[in-house]
């Protein structure tokens, strides 16, 4: 049974586009069949995120307004051939879709895929309603600031109003280090304030910029962040996995490199 | 200075932003808009103000939380503070 994912946050910046990647990419080294759609028209980064930038002919505008056939828009993923992108167009503006088409559209590709991820834009006008008007489900990313868990709030409020059948949050971002000494919100702190599912926390990491910069998401590698997205991966699909622990101690050379660095 | 600064015990910015987001959300969540608010608070001024004499400067009405008598924890409120100058001669009403 597939299933029609949106991806969104409200606020910008929070790593709505990264934890697309991240999962979609995810779920296809799972061994499902995933489709990402950029839905951020005039914004498209999905594409950058993915490393596919150099492949786009046609577009998510293009298949709605039906100048090529959807397969001819999809464009399949490096590594994983059960992984296709339908990339956003970037000369146009959100208006040059409507909800409808979206929900036609994630209803033919659901017939295809295990999964259909939407990349949200930011905001809540009229990408939003295109980018949920499909959607079974919604993993809404927040990460542990006012202003990004004010924006989250609205939206699961926002994707309640929608009847959208399951929100799940992912905490994105969080610091460790902080949340220790008391100067920053923790992810308990988070899902009590906005009352809804945890499905993933996710650390800061460094590893997130460099796997960035090259277009290979992370997920499923050694480092933290992609361990804590595998695993987001693993609860989206259905299975129980504990809370990764997020407090690894720094390896002996760190520590060491660091007293140095402190006298 | 600096030697002060180390007993002077600050709240950790953590749960100060937990704080502000609550107060924040509890208005969000009950669609109350700034323009509802400004409104509600003239008409309370209007009804008042045919009863007393109130200091309209210093007055201050928000929405925010308040523990249940019936105790089922935190309910929202609004809380009005309204000062006033002087009750109006009783004998007149």
């Amino acid at each position: 049974m597939s299933e029609v994912i949106v991806i969104t946050s409200g606020k910008g910046g929070v790593g709505k586009t990264t934890t697309s990647a991240n999962v979609g990419t995810g779920l296809a080294k799972l061994g499902y069949s995933v489709v990402l759609i950029d839905t951020d028209i005039g914004l498209r980064n999905l594409d950058v995120v993915l490393g596919l930038e150099n492949r786009i002919v046609y577009n998510l505008v293009d298949v709605v307004e039906g100048n090529c056939r959807i397969k001819q828009a999809l464009i399949k993923d490096k590594r994983y051939d059960k992984l296709f992108l339908l990339p956003s167009a970037q000369t146009r503006d959100k208006t040059s879709v409507t909800p409808e088409q979206m929900k036609k559209l994630t209803d033919e590709l659901r017939e295809e895929f295990d999964y259909v991820l939407l990349d949200c834009p930011a905001g809540i006008e009229q990408g939003f309603k295109n980018a949920i008007a499909g959607a079974d489900r919604a993993l809404v990313v927040t990460t542990p600031e006012v202003a990004a868990i004010r924006d989250a709030d609205r939206i699961i409020g926002l994707l309640e109003a929608n009847e959208i059948g399951r929100t799940d949050l992912i905490v994105n971002r969080l610091r460790m280090d902080m949340v220790k000494r008391g100067d920053m919100m923790s992810t308990d702190d988070v899902v009590d304030i906005l009352a809804v599912n945890l499905i993933g926390v996710v650390p800061d990491d460094e590893h997130i910029v460099v796997s960035t910069n090259q277009g290979e998401p992370l997920v499923g590698d050694d480092s933290l962040a992609g361990k804590a997205y595998m695993n987001i991966c693993r609860r989206v699909i259905g299975e129980e996995v504990p809370m990764l622990d997020l407090n690894v101690s720094e390896g002996f050379f760190a520590k060491l490199g660091k007293l140095f660095k402190k006298n | 200075m600096g030697l002060f600064d180390m007993f002077k015990k600050n709240k950790a910015s953590g749960s100060v932003a937990k704080d502000r987001l609550k107060l924040v959300l509890v208005s969000d969540r009950a669609g109350c808009s700034p323009e509802i608010m400004e409104a509600l608070k003239n008409e309370i001024i209007q009804v008042i103000s045919k009863y007393m004499e109130i200091d309209t400067d210093n007055l201050n009405i928000q929405i925010t939380q308040t523990e249940s008598d019936t105790g089922n924890g935190f309910v929202p409120a609004i809380c009005a503070n309204i000062p006033i100058k002087d009750v109006k001669n009783r004998s007149k009403i």
